[in-house]
């Protein structure tokens, strides 16, 4: 092109004459070069988080067993046998926390879409969107310093009454620095989250669906199980599988209230049985040696994949959603 | 012969007949809670919360049956989900208003200057001093270094899915950005170090590799909010400026960037809010310290999340003031809350005053 001397005359304003060579600024292909670059980046730093991730793990996975066992705390043959109880530990506390948040979240949202008066509404989106604003590590000193003891009479109860169950199975850890306490926490900071996308689906529940119900003599209830319900089913599932890859990675809140032990274990009231992957890097990292590195970013390594899986599906969902919801 | 028509009593055939009067459930609500505290104080078992569950729980009940009676089943029904709806929102106010509460009451009283403009220099055990001057700071500074990094990739980024993003690696990026958003931290935290690792050889902490860690968590979020801000801008501004010969990109540089950017710094704004308090990967690729340092480039920084984090881990101490390590650790929080609150009203301000009045 004539244009990229950088200096522009005249003619590459005007139209060309001979109508065939498109007039192309310096300006502009830098731009877009530069634009393109950036977008760009973000596919090479998701791929660079992975490709660094297996280099720098790589010797935690080729090294010698006897040179891992020299790792503290590494007594297993092999590094996957490591990496089980906590990608276990990890999942159990997610799941924790998904079972508690998920039914309170979708209750937040009917109340924030269908419940609260009209002119509330947004501003309590706002006091739950606070939840989220709080840093993790704020969450991990509250659940440490003032939930644990306000909760230990809960786990005793349970532990009582319930202790049949083999999950809940006594005596109730004193302090109780359980899973079921990291799963509460977590749960909480999960909420936001999956109430901000089911809102958001329970929001665009078509009018016309939710009227032609009332017209029909129904109920609020009725409504909202005839009309709103299975029109944001599939937003309510992706909602919780966000918060799933959200309370997977939480760090700061399992490690600040967890007792960590690494068995495969169901106990939710007893203390040292499990351990997550993300709070076992965060209080090991400091102190590892190179091979105790290695063998940390090896089990980041199975974190990221993970979460990468569970976000991948739920963003899934939401994009195949999003193709037929103008439909309606 | 029609047989002739009864007399109505009015309230049958009224809009409201069948339905309970409106002061019904505060009434029943009301009752339940002043049945259940003064069951309660007779047995001599008052605490707040076992009153407000079960008064809860009876009300549910009550109301459920007295609707049940007057208005039918259904409309129980609908009474006793409205119920539950509104004890969901109730239930999450609760973490909210402790959290908030509790690091104001325990933070407040080494919240003062001293705790502001003091390091951790030769404090030890029990002793009545020590602040967070340096973590402050060194959040600071790493953050600002973050918010360098993001901005300009994010920002282009959302030029480029807005402005010129077609076909296949348009929507690769807009659905890997949404997969980034859900990076762990500390996955975030790894991935720095192992970048410089590379580099610099292993054990290495710098603040700026923090920096580059959060940028990772924050890149994403200002992709997103800047593509909103700039799908919103007219088309007609942009023909317009197309009309007048105005060049492409002088046009999103003047025109297309400008009426967004009010929206564009909130939503930098909230990211930055987002991630000053991250803790996990500035714990692992900072370090921690116990004295000012003000180079990124050289040695570890302390952080104001990462201070929380060591307070607390501490524990008690063997004498002197024995609480003192959780002591600073809620200051510190309550100084970070603090941080967090400002950015969001600082972003919400900005919204409210320059976005531009679409009279829409």
């Amino acid at each position: 092109m004539t244009a990229t001397t950088g200096q522009q005359s005249p003619k590459d304003l005007a139209p060309d004459p001979t109508g065939k060579k498109k007039v192309v600024r310096i300006g502009d292909r830098v731009f877009s070069f530069s634009a393109t670059a950036a977008g760009s980046l973000i596919l090479i730093v998701l791929a660079a988080v992975a490709i660094f991730l297996v280099q720098q793990g790589w010797p935690a996975m080729t090294a010698p067993i006897e040179e891992l066992q020299e790792v503290p705390g590494f007594t297993y043959s092999n590094i996957l046998a490591y990496a089980g109880p906590l990608a276990f530990g990890t999942l159990l506390a997610a799941l924790i926390a998904l079972v508690i948040a998920t039914p309170i979240a979708v209750g937040i949202a009917l109340f924030i879409s269908h419940y609260a008066p009209r002119r509330l509404a947004s501003g309590l989106g706002y006091v739950v969107d606070l939840l989220a604003a709080i840093p993790s590590v704020v969450y991990g000193l509250w659940g440490g310093l003032w939930l644990m003891p306000q909760i230990f009479p809960f786990f005793e109860w349970l532990a009582k009454y319930f202790g049949w169950i083999p999950i809940f199975a006594g005596p109730a850890a004193s302090p109780p620095r359980t899973i079921l306490l990291a799963g509460v926490v977590l749960a909480v900071m999960i909420l936001p989250i999956i109430t901000a996308v089911s809102r958001e689906v329970f929001l665009q529940t078509p009018k016309l669906h939710e009227e032609a119900a009332l017209a029909l003599g129904a109920t609020r209830w009725e409504m909202i199980r005839m009309a709103v319900i299975p029109f944001g089913r599939s937003g309510v599932i992706s909602a919780a599988m966000l918060g799933l890859g959200r309370a997977l990675g939480e760090t700061m809140a399992v490690a600040m209230v967890l007792s960590p032990g690494f068995l495969y274990s169901f106990f939710l009231l007893k203390a040292g049985q499990q351990q997550s992957i993300a709070a076992n890097i965060a209080l090991k990292f400091p102190e590892a040696n190179a091979l105790g590195v290695a063998v940390l970013i090896f089990s980041g390594l199975v974190l990221f994949v993970i979460t990468l899986a569970v976000n991948m599906l739920a963003r899934w969902i939401i994009s195949r959603r999003k193709e037929f919801s103008g439909a309606n | 012969m029609t047989t002739p028509p009864t007399a109505p009593s009015a309230p049958d055939h009224s809009l409201i007949a069948g339905s309970l009067p409106r002061y019904a459930t505060p009434a029943i609500l009301v009752g339940s809670l002043a049945v259940v505290a003064a069951v309660l104080a007779l047995l001599g078992a008052f605490s707040i919360p076992v009153w407000v569950i079960l008064g809860i729980v009876l009300f549910a009940l009550a109301n459920y049956i007295t609707s049940r009676v007057v208005e039918g089943g259904r409309k129980a029904t609908d009474r006793f989900v409205t119920t539950v709806v509104y004890c969901a929102f109730g239930l999450a106010l609760i973490p909210l208003v402790t959290v908030l509460w509790t690091a104001v009451a325990n933070g407040i009283e080494r919240f003062n200057p001293y705790f502001l403009t003091y390091t951790m220099r030769g404090v030890f055990g029990g002793m009545d001093a020590g602040g967070a001057y340096h973590a402050i700071l060194g959040t600071l500074m790493i953050t600002a270094l973050a918010t360098l990094i993001s901005v300009p990739i994010g920002l282009m980024t959302a030029v480029y899915l807005v402005e010129y993003g077609k076909g296949s690696l348009a929507r690769g990026i807009t659905f890997f950005v949404d997969v980034m958003t859900g990076i762990p931290s500390i996955v975030a935290g790894l991935f720095a170090y192992a970048l410089f690792a590379l580099f610099f050889g292993p054990g290495i902490r710098m603040g700026i590799i923090g920096a580059v860690a959060l940028s990772v968590l924050m890149i994403p979020v200002v992709v997103r909010s800047s593509e909103e801000m700039l799908k919103l801008v007219p088309n007609e501004l942009r023909e317009a400026s197309y009309a007048l010969g105005v060049p492409k990109w002088l046009t999103i540089v003047n025109v297309v960037i400008p009426t967004a950017l009010a929206g564009i710094v909130t939503g930098v704004t909230i990211a930055i809010a987002r991630i000053i308090g991250e803790t996990a990967p500035l714990l692992i690729v900072c370090g921690v310290v116990d004295s000012l340092n003000l180079n990124p480039f050289d040695g570890r920084m302390m952080t104001l999340p990462v201070y929380v984090f060591r307070q607390y881990s501490q524990g008690l101490a063997p004498n002197g003031v024995v609480t003192i390590n959780y002591d600073r650790a809620w200051a510190a929080a309550l100084t970070l809350i603090i941080i967090v609150m400002l950015l969001n009203l600082i972003a919400r301000l900005i919204s409210y005053f320059f976005s531009p009045k679409t009279g829409r």
